[in-house]
């Protein structure tokens, strides 16, 4: 376990370090961020005075280098538009995100697992019929979409929920969150359902298809022969192993929702971490591009190892820190 | 004394796309109490099939559609299914083939221990542990107290045999129906593992159905042989008798395709052809095809012919020693 841990962590640090070379590259490409900073009619003058204090005038490498010596001492450089620590910015925000995450996650899984048991030990059924043409929605139309409809129908004729913002905040332990006002989570309901809506056609076609792969195995029929009730076989023998894949596949999408929560945040107007990604690429603000991706490239890192960490406890043939 | 299991006229078809498909095809026999019966066959020929009739572990679209299985005189086909699951491991105990397929690779082998005994028993936990750790002594697991706590991945395939064998023990039951539980492992295992079965079910009083495709096993181990080809029963008796003279012309071709069976410097004979797909048997006798003695007589229905101490589905016979 603590080989596994160290190799790991050296691993992190290898992919940080290729993110942010490529993101400085990539930025560095696109165009020169003097250009979007400042006004058409600056003088000559003025226009090196900023160049030269944002650092822009070095070579590319010297930047880099600079960069990377100050990131190492915590410091991952300041917004060239809000003229603050970037990941300050990023922080503000990321609570936001998170929260939208974790909840919307939280619905697939307590939602998409029932019914994708359902389905897979009753094929064929009209039950299964309609969880699986329902799931092909999920899958199919689009996020924002989704959305839209979502708002049209639940804001706009019922007048049931709101469709913007965060909503008033309440604090727990020292947490602060929507989840803990009546009003927070009125506004959260609806961009947490468009958020896992896909993810939660995603668990159920896994949970199905785990149930029906696992359903004919020899063990199955064995635990029958051993006189177990229906319960037991379904609950514990189908169920452990089908909570294999499901963490593997679960892990991986929270990363994804993490990423991609950007669609839902712009059509509710969630003020997570999203817009303030679109903004700062749309305004060439590389230092709070390159934090956003090393934060979020982090929060990977440490979703995989959960992951594994969690695999390790289901499924006894793994063992941490065998070969990698 | 009345027999253990008393099977009659059982049929389980299955019901294919491609029509009904005949997996065990109006099967009589019956299993005395302490006997030990051997079945074999070719593969395809019903023989898991018949196993998962008794214990009603046929999986759609198969269904037993005629016939009764008495056991201990009570019919199971018209038990209701929590009377069924009071049976299953109970009183009758099942092993299969593929120990690296019959025990859940993330459950450990305690739990699916303890979880069979309290699926039957109302015990205390730590009493059904040590009914677990005791049946895993019996079958020659050392230091079994630990093992309790080891998954099967850590297991050889022999091992995982004798946990399962030790499972199928643990309410020592009235009859236990092993399918090949030997095939998939090397020979010195299979050996050990036949010994030690026939010890504790004679040890326990168990009577035992032990498939197989394997007469040189059967020949070991068994009090009586049912030959099984196409979904019938074509030959049934004593283990002696039949073996050494088959009345069936596919018992007898089973014989020369032995080596342990053919006296030495005499060729061994395969029989020609292959089994009919069961969707496509020949009418009449289903082994015509394969069969040098075949006449026309053939294509209709041999009926069961019982003679003292054997009965077999043939209108031609071998009479005296033959093969
Ligand atoms: N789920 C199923 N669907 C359709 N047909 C099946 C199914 N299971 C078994 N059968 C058919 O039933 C027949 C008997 O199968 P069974 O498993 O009893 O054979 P067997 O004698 O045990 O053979 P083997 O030695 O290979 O185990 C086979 O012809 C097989 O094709
Ligand atoms: S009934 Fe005819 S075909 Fe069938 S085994 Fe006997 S002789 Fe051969
Ligand atoms: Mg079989």
């Amino acid at each position: 376990m603590t080989v596994f841990v160290i190799r790991r962590f050296l691993q992190s640090i290898a992919v940080l370090c290729v993110t942010a070379i490529i993101v400085f590259i990539g930025i560095y490409a696109i165009g020169d961020p003097a250009e979007m900073l400042i006004a058409p009619d600056a003088s000559q003058a003025e226009r090196a005075q900023v160049v030269a204090s944002l650092g822009l005038d070095k070579p590319l490498w010297e930047q880099f280098f600079t960069f990377a010596w100050n990131a190492l001492h915590g410091d991952l450089g300041r917004s060239f538009v809000f003229n603050r620590p970037s990941i300050s910015l990023i922080f503000e925000r990321l609570p936001a995100t998170l929260e939208l995450t974790l909840v919307g996650l939280f619905i697939a899984i307590i939602i998409g697992i029932p019914l994708g048991l359902l389905s897979g030990l009753k094929p064929n059924t009209a039950t299964d019929e309609v969880i699986m043409t329902g799931s092909i929605f999920g899958f199919s139309l689009p996020s924002f979409w989704q959305g839209m409809m979502l708002i049209m129908i639940f804001s706009v004729w019922l007048g049931w929920l709101p469709s913007t913002g965060r909503g008033q905040m309440g604090e727990f332990l020292g947490i602060h969150s929507s989840l803990f006002t009546l009003d927070g989570l009125k506004h959260l309901i609806l961009p947490a359902i468009n958020l896992s809506l896909f993810k939660l056609s995603l668990v159920i076609r896994l949970t199905r298809t785990g149930v029906r792969e696992t359903l004919p195995l020899d063990f199955v029929k064995f635990a029958r022969a051993k006189g177990l009730s229906e319960n037991r076989i379904v609950f514990v023998h189908v169920f452990k192993n089908i909570l294999i894949p499901l963490i593997t596949v679960i892990g991986l999408e929270l990363g994804s929702m993490l990423a991609f929560a950007v669609v839902t945040e712009t059509i509710f107007a969630w003020p997570g971490i999203g817009k303030l990604l679109i903004d700062s690429i749309m305004r060439l603000d590389r230092p709070v591009v390159v934090a956003y991706l090393l934060v979020i490239v982090s929060l990977f890192i440490f979703i995989n190892f959960v992951v594994d960490v969690l695999y390790s406890l289901v499924d006894p043939r793994v063992r941490l820190g065998d070969a990698s | 004394m009345t027999p253990v299991l008393d099977v009659k006229n059982l049929s389980t078809h299955f019901m294919t796309r491609r029509g009904v498909l005949k997996a065990v095809d109006d099967v009589s026999f019956t299993v005395g109490q302490r006997e030990i019966v051997g079945l074999v066959g070719e593969s395809g020929s019903g023989k898991s099939i018949t196993g998962f009739s008794i214990l009603g572990l046929v999986d759609p679209p198969g269904r037993v559609v005629s016939g009764q299985i008495l056991f201990n005189g009570e019919d199971l086909l018209k038990m209701p299914p929590t009377a069924m699951r009071t049976i299953r491991g109970k009183r009758i105990a099942m092993i299969f083939q593929d120990p690296m397929m019959t025990l859940n690779p993330v459950l450990s082998v305690g739990t699916q221990m303890v979880e069979t005994v309290l699926a039957h028993d109302k015990v205390s936990r730590a009493e059904a542990r040590q009914r677990s750790r005791d049946a895993l002594g019996l079958v020659g697991i050392p230091s079994p107290e630990e093992r309790l706590d080891s998954y099967p991945h850590q297991f050889s395939g022999g091992m995982r045999q004798r946990v399962a064998i030790a499972i199928a023990l643990l309410h020592r039951p009235d009859l236990i129906i092993a399918d090949e539980p030997t095939t998939a492992l090397d020979v010195t295992i299979q050996s050990q593992i036949l010994f030690e079965i026939k010890r504790l079910a004679g040890e326990f009083g168990m009577a035992l159905i032990w498939i197989s495709h394997d007469l040189g096993v059967v020949a070991a181990l068994a009090d009586r042989i049912m030959v099984m080809y196409a979904g019938k029963i074509v030959e049934a008796g004593q283990v002696d008798g039949v073996l050494t003279e088959p009345r069936h012309p596919y018992t007898s071709g089973l014989l020369s395709a032995v080596p342990a069976a053919v006296p030495r410097g005499e060729p061994l004979r395969p029989i020609p052809g292959f089994a009919p797909s069961p969707l496509s048997r020949p009418s009449g006798c289903a082994f015509r095809d394969r069969c040098a003695r075949a006449t026309e007589i053939c294509a209709t229905e041999p009926m069961l012919e019982i003679a003292a101490d054997r009965e077999f589905r043939c209108f031609h016979p071998h009479l005296g020693r033959a093969a």
